[in-house]
């Protein structure tokens, strides 16, 4: 059940009318079971995936807690017995336990994950190996269907038996009120990725009807399906056309694609994560920002910071710093100093630990290379520019480049290096896409550009007089919301110039959305991650 | 007080947005929706039968084969049948069942004549021709069920329901048509019968190509079926015809199963393909398309057999002595009578057939 169906908008109708019409006490089990309706639909065999996550995560966070507590008991009621050597001890016997829990339930959970998303990729390489050797013989592919947001729910539920390992998040005691947090059907199809000290807090209290709240979610869903109906879905068919023949659409059809996958991506992440978010607002549940205009990034490091924030700080508080602060990296940091001495010998293990991230990145995008390179390729363009930061800051200081321009040139500089990285998630092959690449400098085909051909791919110019108004909206929003919340000045206009721009809005999706007969509609592109 | 005047004046902001919104969709989607004036006209067939003062003798259901090759005109003139054609371009089996289950919700006509063209499909094969059935009936269990029985995998009732989610993208296409016709359009029928009046004589007509299977398929005849009992249960008289289209090619493995079901429920089936003779219809003349449709010349022809059949085998009276009928008539033969010099002037044919 997409997000852009009839069927899920009679969902969420039918949804919200029990919500706010049932008890209050009713409105989470309510919510798990839309949930579980929800995936159901998406496809009943999924489900047996998600209630195993759900449940060994569940029960392995109640055996951490209750060792923790029976530690704390322990230590409490034999405090004076207890030597300090004592003490530590058992604090290590104890905490290895815990560790055993979590590690076994972290290889099971990750372990799904990698067997049905990566078993695939793992054939297909072995069997390039083998033929690489001489070799006929090949492994056949497996038939692994992928639960709908398998990476989403995964890494939401880790990140929260993370976080009651470490003592951050009490477990939660009720295993359904935990399948919620697992599996709130709005998160599943992309994210964000939620920890459970920000969604918990709102996810199960009990929310009065409140037309200003409702209103409020709402608008943002429409929002959101502006952006994915109107501009994401409309580019489609231009961005398949380029990226379907790397040989026949090479030099600045490459340019124009990339420029249109980008707007693409954005339109079609953000605006799945505002219809998530407006969704859950509309429930009253808060649900954390998943983007802060992140093409307004004057590097790419300030990028990462504001694009698919969940996943970067769960990358960051879950992978990045549990491997830089754990012995082996510290037994490497004292290695690398007396090797390379200090300036070096620090960064070195930063470097590895960040480059542990891209990797995983790279990979949790997708099992190809493509994603694995796109990952290395962020890792190596970030280091770089870590390395070079002292050029820059000379540079900046001798010429003055620190003006409002130099910052647009960097925001466009920034811009043009993402749109070259997305090249990896466009085409189908690292060869491609290096062919792609590299025709931008050798096919001089700029003509094209001007010459009617752009209209050539499955584009009129009414798709892309559409997608130029579309677009200039959507910057036009992000320019005012630097300063404010959009919908709060809306807000407060008067009602029929209100009225006037909700409708106008609601027009737009229903006249100029790609959808219905003519058009596919198509998956979110973060759904397949 | 305040409060309630607070409340009263939040729920009238209220009705008024809603009616405004609503009302605002409403105009959308009547600008929208097609309206078969011109160029494609058949979309705006079946809706026109509403307009009808509905006391029929004989309705004709099917596709482009009843609707292009009878002349309700001529059985009138010539017979005192009152006629209509409730058909359009590809209907379907099941549609021509709905429609007519429709017709009958308003009147009971004393025969029913069912072009055999559309048992050749399964199921259906075109979205617009679906549309241009279906959207024209007036909303029934016929026209759910028409719907249900007619969709294709890629459609949604709901677009049925809110035809604004089908043709969202229109406003791109529309003409000056789409909003001189925006609640209401012109006739562009003759009861049902859509004229032509140009010629293409057929030539060189194609063989049909060599199917794997000839029988027609469970679907096809589960409506037959349902339109034979349902026709016997409202004392209706079936008829089943073949028009003396030359293609899509009629197979005489066709041909067998329709003459043996016509046989075992004693059903009268014409088939105008082996009665050129008796009708009269001429290849070189009677048709526009090179024989895939007859032109007003062959759809005459055909109305006057067939009127001549009503009349003495099935024994329908002749109604032109009813002041009601003759005033309607009036009305319609003058339209008749006008388009015919339209097109024929259209088509350069004035001179030469000396009107």
């Amino acid at each position: 059940m997409l997000f852009t169906t009839y069927e899920f908008m009679g969902f969420l109708a039918v949804l919200f009318l029990a919500y706010y019409l049932f008890p209050k006490k009713c409105q989470w089990p309510l919510l798990l079971a839309a949930s579980y309706f929800f995936y159901f639909i998406a496809g009943a065999d999924y489900l047996i995936y998600i209630m195993v996550t759900t449940l060994t995560v569940y029960f392995a966070a109640r055996r951490i807690e209750k060792n923790a507590d029976r530690q704390a008991a322990y230590l409490k009621e034999h405090k004076a017995e207890l030597t300090k050597e004592e003490k530590k001890v058992y604090k290590e016997s104890q905490k290895r336990i815990r560790l055993r829990w979590l590690v076994s339930c972290l290889l099971l959970n990750l372990g799904i994950l990698a067997v049905v998303k990566y078993t695939n990729f793992f054939i297909s390489n072995v069997n390039g190996i083998l033929t690489s050797l001489g070799r006929t013989e090949q492994i056949s592919f497996l038939s692994l269907a992928l639960p709908m947001g398998i990476s989403f729910y995964t890494f939401q539920a880790v990140g929260y038996l993370v976080d009651v390992y470490r003592g951050t998040v009490p477990a939660e005691r009720n295993p359904f009120r935990f399948a919620l947090f697992v599996g709130f059907f709005p998160q599943l199809i992309q994210g964000p990725i939620s920890r459970f000290g920000d969604l918990s807090k709102t996810l199960y209290e009990r929310h009065g009807f409140d037309a200003k709240t409702l209103c409020w979610g709402l608008q943002r869903v429409l929002w959101g399906y502006f952006k994915k109906m109107v501009i994401a879905d409309r580019i489609l068919a231009g961005v398949l056309t380029i990226v379907g023949d790397a040989d026949a659409y090479g030099g600045a059809y490459v340019l124009a694609g990339m420029l249109l996958y980008t707007v693409q991506l954005y339109a079609d992440f953000t605006g799945g994560i505002d219809i998530t978010i407006g969704i859950a607002q509309a429930l009253g549940i808060k649900v954390e920002e998943n983007f802060n205009l992140p093409y307004f990034s004057r590097s790419l490091k300030e990028y990462w910071r504001r694009w698919h924030i969940s996943m970067c700080s769960w990358f960051r508080d879950y992978i990045f710093y549990p491997i830089s602060i754990s012995r082996p990296m510290q037994r490497f940091t004292k290695f690398s100093k007396r090797r390379f001495g200090e300036k070096v010998g620090r960064r070195l293990p930063m470097y590895l630990s960040s480059f542990t991230v891209w990797l995983a990145t790279g990979v949790w995008h997708g099992a190809s290379w493509n994603f694995i390179v796109w990952g290395l390729g962020n890792w190596a363009i970030l280091m770089a520019s870590e390395e070079l930061e002292p050029l820059y800051e000379r540079f900046h200081h001798r010429f003055g480049a620190q003006g409002r321009l130099y910052g647009v040139f960097q925001m466009f500089r920034t811009f043009l290096l993402v749109c070259c990285l997305n090249l990896f998630d466009c085409y189908s092959s690292l060869g491609e896409t290096f062919k792609a690449f590299g025709s931008l400098f050798t096919v001089g085909n700029w003509n094209v550009l001007w010459d009617g051909s752009l209209m050539q791919l499955g584009l009129t110019m009414l798709d892309y007089g559409i997608l130029a108004a579309g677009t200039a909206l959507m910057l036009g929003v992000s320019l005012l919301h630097r300063t404010g919340s959009v919908r709060e000045r809306i807000g407060r206009r008067a009602y029929p110039l209100r009225f006037a721009i909700w409708y106008g809005l609601f027009l737009a999706v229903l006249l100029m959305g790609a959808y219905g007969i003519g058009y596919d509609a198509s998956q979110f592109i973060y759904n397949q991650f | 007080m305040m409060r309630q005047n607070g409340r009263a004046r939040a729920l009238i902001k209220f009705a008024v947005s809603a009616a405004v919104a609503l009302g605002g969709l409403f105009l959308l989607q009547r600008l929208l929706v097609p309206k078969y004036v011109d160029g494609i006209v058949e979309g705006a067939f079946i809706a026109e039968y509403y307009k009808e003062e509905k006391d029929f003798d004989v309705i004709f259901v099917g596709d482009c084969e009843v609707y292009e090759n009878f002349s309700p005109v001529v059985l009138w003139q010539e017979y005192g049948i009152n006629s209509y054609i409730r058909g359009s371009a590809e209907q379907y089996i099941w549609q021509s069942y709905y429609i007519l289950e429709d017709t009958l919700r308003y009147e009971t006509p004393d025969v029913a004549i069912f072009n055999i063209q559309s048992l050749q499909f399964a199921k259906s094969q075109n979205e617009a021709y679906n549309r241009m059935t279906l959207e024209g009936m007036r909303w029934s269990s016929s026209k759910v069920n028409g719907i249900l029985a007619s969709m294709k995998p890629e459609e949604k009732f709901l677009d049925y329901v809110f035809p604004i989610l089908r043709y969202h993208s229109r406003w791109s296409e529309l003409t000056a048509s789409d909003l001189q016709y925006m609640f209401d359009t012109e006739r562009v029928s003759h009861n049902g019968y859509y004229m032509r009046v140009d010629i293409r004589p057929a030539k060189n007509v194609p063989e049909g190509r060599i199917l794997g299977d000839y029988s027609f398929s469970e679907n096809a005849w589960k409506y037959l079926d349902m339109m034979r009992e349902f026709c016997q249960e409202k004392g209706v008289r079936l008829i089943l015809i073949k028009a003396p289209s030359l293609y899509p090619y009629w197979y005489p493995q066709w041909e067998e199963q329709v003459e043996e079901y016509a046989g075992k429920h004693g059903l009268t089936y014409i088939n105008f393909l082996e009665l050129t003779e008796e009708t009269g219809i001429d290849y070189d003349t009677d048709t526009y398309d090179a024989g895939l449709h007859m032109n007003l010349s062959g759809a005459e022809k055909l109305a006057r057999y067939m009127g001549r059949y009503l009349r003495e085998e099935v024994g329908l009276a002749d109604r032109r002595g009813e002041e009601r009928l003759q005033e309607i008539w009036k009305e319609k033969i003058a339209a008749y009578e006008a388009e015919k010099e339209e097109q024929y002037i259209k088509y350069g044919m004035k001179e030469e057939t000396g009107q």
